[in-house]
This record gives structure tokens, C-alpha cells and sequence, in this order.
């Protein structure tokens, strides 16, 4: 009894020694600095904040868990104004002057288009979050964490129509209005094109440039038109402007669609009820079923809140964000080092597990499946509404 | 191409008369300080903003009507009016470099209510923001309405004080020739001060109506600057009717372009409107 407790003390001194030697041996090395800029102030500064307080949660839990290759790590953050021209400078300063170890996109696809130049010039894998346009990333080390697939012009808008073939109503006539905002413009216009092939008749289509003031004349145009479907190629807050002109002219479309509409002000518009848009991730089973979802969720909750952002669900922004540092992570341990051609050549070959579900780089220009489904809002909240195997319990497409 | 309906042609025109009204409410405070004190105030529209953020706070948190909110807001813009104008004065700043110093305090409103309020979307939730009338197919929003008639008013109120009061005979007198006018005992800088500060207090009045009709983010400052530019250029220099009348030209034109064309090529209206007018306008050198 003795000899079997000394035993005992002498082997928990040793795990303890063991212990205390691996952490100081990880204190003893310098982080790994990831670099990224995001859109902190400007016009893009409302989303960027979600991708900030995201970024800073799965740090704070990658550290928590021992960090990376036995290493503590740090983000280096740097406010790009909403600038591409300043990401490229930004992203330039981090590598040659900042030297951080590993890169994190900014926010939007004009700033990812212009990082992804420099991580290019220096070989660096680049992985964003929010990157629209995958036709125009051609660079062989960038992972994208927005699943749209390589033609989402064609793949999103079916994936739409699909929905709305199988509602209780589906529509004869579609009216396509549209920002000229590029990474919703080129999918208003594959919607356009989709729309003709599978039989709908467009009474209307009209584009409008990004920031336009008055939505009035659009509206009324709509409501002459009385679309069955109305298509809007939105970014941001122009769908809500659009929904308020319309019931300024009381009319409410029947059945209505935005591209990336800002997630909170339209759930919690009165006037958007019944809106669609598309989806990754909301907060309801399965997608709250893949691993570490549940926490996420909680964090992101306590975290956005503390931040100011008045819509604090997790949807497509934040679970995006979240990918692309599990993308990033995952090619790290996968790699087993930092070097940025044995990390892309892995996330290649291996793809990576994801609160999105498993993704893969191995189509053309890096992308893999086309993960969009399509959401509603329905009683003030978003929820996804098809295909069914993806819908909230008890959600189903609603029409009026 | 088919023909709009009525209905659509004069819903649409109707939406550039109460858009347009708000382009002539904030080009009037801007006209004003261009004209008369020789001061571009590109901090008229970050004065604006922060008025409208202003009244989004003490009426969604506070409770207070939108329109009651303007008994503190106008005193408050006039005093803003007045320190700038007093800053301005005292470091003798020209034209060009008012332009470049006021561009530094819209940057740092847009920081400072970016900091107050983040950057991301507010929208006021107010009584009036639902009500409209309706006169056979016509829509009229309240908002709108109350937009379009304080611009009108204030228009007509300056227009009368510069035409019929002393204080607007100095004030022109001023922008015409300082020395002389000054020499007939016009005080220039109480003449200045009071006009910033009127200037101020109408920027916040247009803040007011900004909240009433629009969602607020500090950046959309900027989206409004090219076209009230454009109105106050067309409207003339110092005019308190001009802008207003341009507005409403503007807004109409890019209002019917939507309705008959395409909303893309709506924004190329103003700025070919003010081309044409600085090219044709009698009395060009």
C-alpha cells in the first residue's frame, strides 16, 4: 500500500513537471502572428465589426486550447477603412514589415481581391470569409470559407426557383431589380438567365447604382409591373429602402427575394416578413448540431452584445468568419507546420471540418460545393426554409 | 420600350418633389455659408447626421417625439454653427482651406458617432413613419410631407429675412463688399456668427427630417454631398430659394429618368443638369 503510493506521488509529480515543462516551453516561444485587416471603419465598418468580435472569440478558444503547434497565438487586426487600396497596403506592411506568420482575409470581396494579389506576390495562403465573386480568384492558395460554389450565378438562383417550384404557389412572372454592386449584380444577371430557362416570364428589370438615395420611382415601377416573384439583387440596407418605398406606395410583394440583405434590420422589419434570402448557417438544428456550434453561438451572443451590435444570432456573417478560421486552423494542425505550401497543399487534399459541414478546395478556382439554402423571415426571425433535410423543425416555405 | 402609366409618372414625380425638397433643405445652410461667408462647409452634412442621430436617441430611448426633439436641436446646431464659424474666423481660413478644415470635422463626427453608436444601421421608429395619404392612386408618406414643408417654409422664411430685415440687407451687403458695408457701420462678425449659427440650426433641422425618412449609418454623410453640391451650384450661391427649386428640379429629373429609363442612369441627371447650366447660363465669361 505504501510502495503503490509513493509510486503514485512519484508519477504525479512527474505529469506535473511534464506539465509545467510544456508550458513554459509554449510561453518561451513567440506567438504565431496571424495578419488580417477588416473594414473597422467606413461603410463596410457594420458587418466588419461581426468579423472582428468572431476573429477575437476563436483566437481566445484556440489559445484556450493550447494554442497552435504548441504555440500561443496573436491576431494582428488593422483597420483598411472599407479601402481595397489601403488592404493592399496593409497586407504588403503585415508581411514585409509586421512579418506575421500566417494571413487572414479582410472583409468583402474588393478587399479580399486586392489581399489576395499580395498573398500572392509572397506566396502566402490567403483564407477569407466573404469573397462574392469566385470566377475572379484565381490565385491556387486561397480558401474560401463562403460557400458558394464555382458558378453561383447559376447554382444560387436554381437552388431559389427549386424552393419556390415546390411552394403551394409557385410563380409565373419575375421582376430582377438590382444594385450594380458587382458580387450582386453577376448573380442578378445568372438569375435573369435562370429565370428564362426554367420558364418565367420577367416583366420587369431595372439596376440602380450602389448608393442610390431615392427608392420611390423603383418601387412604383414594381408595383406596375405586379411581379409573381420579385428578385433583388440588394447589398446591404438597400432591401429594407426598397421594402419601405413599396409601403410608402402600399404595396407588398408577393413573393420577394434579397441577395445579401443586412441580416438584422430586415428579420426585425415589419415589412420583410416572408422575405428570402440564402443561407449557410442559422441558429436552429442540424446547423446547430456540428461541433462546437452550440458554444459558438453562446460566445458570439455575449461577445456581439457587449460590442454594440444590435443584432447579436449567428447567421451567414458570423458562421462564415468562423470557418475561415477553422479552415485556417485545420490546415495548420493538418500541415503540422507553417509553411504555407504544405498548409494549402493539405487543405487541398484534405479539405476541412467545418460549422458548415465538411468543405472541400478541389473544384475550379478552389471551391467546392455550392452550400446556399434558402432562409425566410418568418414572425422576425430568419430561418431556413429549403432544401427540407436543412429547414428549421417545423419551417416550410410560406407565400402569401 | 413601353410607355409608364400615369400613375407610375406621377408617383414617381411625386417622389422627386418630397427627395428633392430634402436636397434643397440641406443645400440652403450650405448655400448660405458659401455665398455670403465665403465658407464650402462640407461639415453642414456631418452636422446634419449627427442632428438625425440626435433625434434617433431621444425619441427611441428617450420617448420624445421627432419633432419635439427639434426644441433642443436647433438651439444646440445654432451654438455648433457659431463655434465653427468662430474657429474659422480666428484662424482667417480661405475658401479652399474652409474646404479641406471642415472635411476634417466631418471625419471626425463620422468617428465620433460611429463611436456612439457603432457603425452599424439605425432606424427611427417613430408615429408618423407609417401614416400616409392616399389621393386616388397617389401615396403621400407623412415623413415626406413634413420634409417638404418644412423646406419650403424655412425657404421662404430666409428668403423674406434676407430680402425685407436689416440684418439681411447687412448680410448681403457683406458678401457683396465687407470693407464698404463695414464702413457703414455693418459689424461683419456678428453678422457671420449669426449666420453660421442659422446655418447650423438648419443643418439639424435637416437631420431631423434625414431620421424621419431614412435609416442612419455614419457613412452615408457622403452619400449626400454630390448632389446637394449640384442643387446649391444650380440653385446659386447664396440664394435661399435657389436650392430648394433645384432640388426639386433634380430630384423630378432623376425621378422620371427611373420611371422611364433605367435608375442607373438616374445619378448622371444632376451633374448634367449642372454642366449644362454653368455651359449655357446667361452672363458666362
Amino acid at each position: 500500500m505504501n510502495k503503490a503510493f509513493h509510486a503514485l506521488r512519484a508519477l504525479g509529480a512527474a505529469c506535473a513537471l511534464a506539465a509545467a515543462f510544456t508550458a513554459s516551453a509554449q510561453s518561451a516561444q513567440p506567438p504565431i502572428r496571424i495578419g488580417s485587416t477588416l473594414a473597422l471603419t467606413g461603410p463596410l465598418a457594420a458587418t466588419s465589426l461581426v468579423h472582428k468580435v468572431v476573429g477575437e472569440i476563436y483566437v481566445d478558444q484556440l489559445n484556450q486550447r493550447g494554442g497552435l503547434l504548441g504555440r500561443k497565438v496573436e491576431w494582428i487586426v488593422k483597420d483598411d477603412q472599407s479601402k481595397p487600396d489601403l488592404a493592399r497596403t496593409l497586407y504588403e506592411q503585415l508581411i514585409t514589415t509586421d512579418k506575421v506568420d500566417l494571413l487572414m482575409g479582410p472583409y468583402a470581396t474588393g478587399a479580399i481581391l486586392s489581399a489576395m494579389g499580395v498573398a500572392q506576390r509572397y506566396n502566402k495562403v490567403l483564407v477569407h470569409h466573404t469573397f462574392g465573386i469566385p470566377s475572379m480568384a484565381k490565385y491556387d492558395m486561397h480558401f474560401p470559407a463562403w460557400s458558394l460554389g464555382p458558378e453561383p450565378a447559376t447554382t444560387v438562383p436554381n437552388t431559389v426557383f427549386d424552393a419556390l417550384a415546390a411552394s403551394a404557389k409557385p410563380p409565373k412572372t419575375i421582376a430582377v431589380v438590382t444594385s450594380k454592386f458587382p458580387s450582386v449584380h453577376f448573380m442578378s444577371l445568372g438569375a435573369r438567365e435562370v429565370a428564362k430557362k426554367r420558364g418565367l416570364a420577367e416583366v420587369l428589370f431595372l439596376e440602380w447604382d450602389f448608393g442610390n438615395l431615392d427608392y420611390g420611382p423603383i418601387a412604383a415601377r414594381i408595383k406596375d409591373a405586379k411581379p409573381d416573384f420579385l428578385w433583388v439583387g440588394a447589398i446591404g440596407l438597400e432591401g429594407n429602402q426598397l421594402l419601405e418605398a413599396l409601403h410608402k406606395i402600399d404595396y407588398t410583394p408577393q413573393e420577394h427575394f434579397y441577395m445579401y440583405p443586412a441580416p438584422g434590420p430586415m428579420s426585425k422589419s415589419p415589412l420583410a416578413n416572408n422575405a428570402l434570402s440564402m443561407t449557410v448557417f442559422e441558429e436552429h438544428p442540424p446547423f446547430t448540431n456540428a461541433p462546437g456550434a452550440a458554444e459558438f453561438i453562446k460566445l458570439y451572443h455575449e461577445r456581439a452584445a457587449k460590442a454594440g451590435i444590435p443584432d447579436t444570432s449567428v447567421e451567414v456573417q458570423a458562421a462564415a468568419s468562423y470557418t475561415a478560421w477553422q479552415i485556417l486552423e485545420a490546415g495548420v494542425r493538418g500541415a503540422g507546420s507553417l509553411d504555407d505550401k504544405a498548409i494549402a497543399a493539405y487543405l487541398k487534399k484534405n479539405g476541412a471540418s467545418t460549422i458548415q459541414g465538411k468543405l472541400r478546395f478541389d473544384g475550379a478556382n478552389n471551391y467546392g460545393d455550392d452550400l446556399m439554402r434558402v432562409k425566410q423571415v418568418q414572425n422576425g426571425h430568419w430561418v431556413t426554409v429549403y432544401p427540407k433535410e436543412f429547414a428549421a423543425p417545423g419551417a416550410s416555405l410560406r407565400v402569401q | 420600350m413601353t410607355f409608364p402609366s400615369a400613375t407610375l409618372l406621377a408617383q414617381s414625380a411625386l417622389s422627386g418633389v418630397f427627395i428633392g425638397s430634402l436636397y434643397g433643405l440641406l443645400g440652403l445652410g450650405l448655400g448660405l455659408t458659401w455665398g455670403l461667408l465665403h465658407v464650402i462647409n462640407l461639415a453642414h452634412f456631418a452636422f446634419a447626421f449627427l442632428a438625425a442621430y440626435l433625434c434617433y436617441q431621444l425619441a427611441s430611448v428617450g420617448g420624445v417625439d421627432p419633432l419635439a426633439t427639434l426644441a433642443l436641436i436647433v438651439p444646440l446646431f445654432f451654438a455648433l454653427g457659431v463655434a465653427m464659424q468662430w474657429l474659422l474666423a480666428r484662424f482667417a481660413v480661405s475658401p479652399l482651406h474652409s474646404l479641406l478644415a471642415t472635411f476634417g470635422i466631418t471625419a471626425i463626427i463620422e468617428a465620433a458617432i460611429q463611436r456612439a453608436w457603432t457603425a452599424d444601421f439605425r432606424k427611427l421608429e417613430s408615429a408618423y413613419a407609417g401614416q400616409k395619404f392616399r389621393i386616388g392612386e397617389l401615396f403621400l408618406p407623412l415623413p415626406e410631407l413634413i420634409t417638404f414643408a418644412l423646406a419650403v417654409a424655412l425657404t421662404f422664411a430666409i428668403w423674406a429675412t434676407m430680402r425685407y430685415t436689416n440684418i439681411g440687407r447687412a448680410l448681403r451687403a457683406l458678401a457683396e463688399d465687407a470693407p464698404i458695408a463695414a464702413a457703414f457701420g455693418v459689424n461683419r462678425r456678428a453678422h457671420a456668427l449669426v449666420l453660421a449659427g442659422v446655418c447650423g440650426a438648419l443643418a439639424g433641422i435637416a437631420g431631423v427630417c434625414l431620421a424621419l425618412t431614412f435609416t442612419l449609418t455614419p457613412s452615408q454623410i457622403y452619400a449626400w454631398v454630390g448632389v446637394v453640391f449640384a442643387a446649391v451650384m444650380l440653385g446659386g450661391l447664396g440664394s435661399a430659394l435657389g436650392p430648394l427649386a433645384a432640388g426639386v428640379v433634380i430630384g423630378v429629373s432623376e425621378a422620371l429618368t427611373m420611371a422611364f429609363a433605367s435608375p442607373s442612369w438616374a445619378p448622371i441627371v444632376s451633374f448634367t443638369l449642372l454642366i449644362a447650366l454653368l455651359l449655357l447660363r446667361p452672363g458666362r465669361s
